[in-house]
């Protein structure tokens, strides 16, 4: 049981009871109740809506995107970027910009960005269903092996010598096939009656055993080709500078299957913050909702490191600042986590390219450098408010 | 309406039942007893489907083998011994997850379900804080809350673990009395683990006395609720006092005043 502390009651974010109440007569207020009786809280009862905070996302994202585009080696304006950015559609009015900017824009900035935005929204998403599912506040995207399998896939092809086409197909199946073996290996029923769902420790754990073995078998092909290094590490680092659009076409079903299907499980992962056993006297089966959420959030997320590399932190730091700033409804969490997500990794990517230009600094390690302190500035000023499973 | 044939639980070498059979009529609140570990609530366990058992649970006549999680759910709510209260939950939302068998799988909640809430927060006395979150909840507000999760699944069998644990003195009796009215408005069947024989005896129609997972005694409270029954299963340190009125209070009692077990020197 949780002890009940009346004195949090004051501090509680959504007021219960507006001012505008106070100043009606008590008497007043109360036939309006009892005339009407199921229509004044049945207005409010669970319709919870992530309005303001996905307002916020999405404005966090048009300004990202905006920044995305314009920020870049070549010095273009606003306007030829906007001009640059009209040509292509098919009924525009007569523009002067030229084809060279006109390039720049569509072959290298917006790819970059969309892919950016893309990847961070179901790195963010995947990790907040992960969280979920496990009910654990530690889980992210990688725990069930995506990164070791990845990394092992993406670097057999890079020391294999073989062609670069072959790095995602490659990266995106060894991500697969490494949480298909700790799912099998982990997932039991542990003399549970069937739907319950077994224990999710033995499932964590084997995900951490699977992912050091591939992890030593990566690093053991790493070693052994060390002339192949600086390529398998600036892969493991995360990069999103060869993005083109067929990387956004290779990649845009399995993120839109798995987005979709991971907003489709947000009550039941509510349902779940009660428990396994809870959940599924409530009729839930929860064997069944956490295959089903490993299995869309594994796809997109393998789909998304298969192309930009191991990125981290985006699925834990996300996820949880929305838990700290919005609300831990799976309502609020999934969709605001997404939108997010992408408006964090955009920016995150114009860093990254712009702090030691021409250079570029891996994303990974932008990421953890603005993410982490940001993080637990978030942390140390909301923790006594919200909790975050 | 409930119907237990021989059931055996295991976990791993222990056996948690060990070949109970009872039932439970429509209406009746069957209350389960019996000392710690008897498997008291590895039979709630069962009944709610969270166990691998032997033998055969029927509930409102059909196995509950091989039945849907969904399914169970409408005909059974199990209400734990200790719930988990996600603490930034509101009230609102915290009952309307009582819903979750009448929802689609990829649905949400229609104002059906709200209402069918809104009613049962009203009637629990909850309405003055449906917008407030968990953590802000007293004790006795938080078994209502409970309660009133349990009851928006519109099943006809109740299942109570330790319903009163958490409770003072006081507000048991309160509890037990709501759960009491609220079977006789809509014609429940309960079947509850209470660990007071007292308040047992007082609202049960009917117990069951489990001791190491088999059935030790059943029947009128008044025929289970005897000193040299309890004295076989919970030890010499229990007496039944009786009433003028009838009523049974079950105290733990020292077996001799002032003979305390020696020290060793």
């Amino acid at each position: 049981m949780t002890a009940a502390v009346p004195k949090r009651a004051a501090d509680v974010p959504e007021p219960p009871q507006p001012p505008a109440t106070a100043a009606v007569p008590a008497t007043a207020s109360e036939t309006a109740a009892s005339a009407e009786p199921d229509l004044a809280p049945a207005t409010t009862l669970g319709r919870v809506r992530p309005g303001r905070p996905l307002t916020v996302a999405v404005a966090a994202l048009a300004v990202a995107v905006i920044v995305g585009v314009s920020v870049g080696p070549a010095d273009l304006s606003l306007p030829t970027i906007a001009e640059a950015l009209l040509v292509r559609l098919p009924w525009h009015p007569a523009l002067s910009v030229g084809p060279v900017d006109t390039a720049i824009v569509w072959q290298i900035r917006l790819p970059r960005v969309i892919l950016g935005a893309l990847v961070g929204a179901m790195l963010a998403g995947g990790g907040a269903a992960y969280q979920g599912v496990f009910r654990n506040p530690l889980a992210d995207p990688y725990l069930l092996g995506v990164a070791a399998g990845a990394g092992l896939g993406a670097t057999l092809i890079i020391v294999g010598d073989l062609s670069p086409a072959l790095l995602p197909p490659a990266a995106f199946a060894g991500a697969v096939g490494a949480v298909a073996i700790t799912y099998v290996l982990g997932a039991g029923q542990g003399g549970q009656a069937p739907g319950v769902g077994g224990s999710t420790a033995s499932i964590v754990l084997a995900g951490v055993a699977v992912a050091a073995l591939l992890t030593a078998v990566q690093e053991y092909l790493q070693q052994q080709h060390t002339q192949s290094l600086p390529q398998i590490y600036s892969w493991i680092l995360g990069e999103l500078s060869l993005a083109s659009w067929s990387d956004i076409t290779l990649i845009l079903p399995y993120v839109v299957i798995s987005a979709g299907l991971l907003f489709a499980h947000r009550r039941l992962l509510d349902v779940l913050r009660v428990g396994e056993a809870e959940a599924s006297s409530l009729g839930v089966d929860v064997a069944r909702l956490r295959l089903t959420v490993v299995l869309a959030a594994t796809l997109g997320t393998a789909a998304a490191v298969a192309v930009s590399g191991l990125i981290g932190f985006v699925g834990i730091i996300v996820p949880h600042t929305v838990r700290l700033t919005a609300g831990a409804s799976y309502r609020i969490v999934l969709p605001v986590s997404m939108i997010g997500g992408a408006a964090f990794l955009v920016l995150a990517d114009v860093a990254a390219r712009t702090v030691q230009a021409p250079a570029e600094v891996p994303i990974g390690v932008i990421t953890a450098i603005a993410g982490a302190p940001f993080f637990l500035f978030v942390l140390r000023s909301r923790r006594t408010r919200r909790d975050l499973s | 309406m409930i119907s237990v044939a021989d059931v055996r639980v295991r976990y791993g070498a222990v056996a948690a039942l060990d070949g109970v059979t009872e039932r439970a009529a429509p209406g009746e609140w069957l209350g389960v007893i019996g000392p710690n570990g008897a498997g008291k609530t590895t039979l709630l366990r069962a009944v709610a489907g969270h166990v691998r058992h032997l033998g055969r649970i029927e509930v409102c006549g059909q196995p509950t083998v091989g039945m849907s999680r969904r399914k169970l759910a409408r005909i059974v709510a199990y209400v734990p011994q200790r719930p988990q209260l996600p603490p930034d939950m509101t009230v609102g939302d915290y009952v309307l997850l009582g819903r979750t068998p009448h929802i689609g799988y990829f649905r949400v909640e229609t104002d059906a379900d709200r209402r069918v809430c809104t009613e049962l927060i009203d009637r629990l006395a909850l309405a003055a804080m449906a917008d407030r979150t968990l953590r802000t909840l007293s004790g006795g507000e938080l078994q209502r809350l409970v309660l009133a999760r349990a009851l928006a699944q519109q099943a006809p069998v109740l299942l109570l673990d330790e319903p009163t644990s958490a409770l003072d003195l006081g507000r048991r009796v309160d509890a037990l009395e709501l759960v009491d009215q609220l079977r006789r408005e809509r014609s429940l069947t309960i079947l509850s683990a209470v660990h007071d024989l007292t308040l047992a005896g007082q609202f049960a129609d009917r117990l069951l006395l489990l001791d190491a997972g088999r059935v030790a005694a059943t029947g009128a409270p008044a025929s289970v609720l005897r000193d040299d029954v309890l004295r076989g299963h919970f030890g010499p340190g229990v007496q039944v006092l009786t009433a003028p009125n009838g009523d049974r209070a079950v105290i733990s009692r020292r077996p001799e005043r002032g003979a305390a077990p020696r020290l060793p020197d």
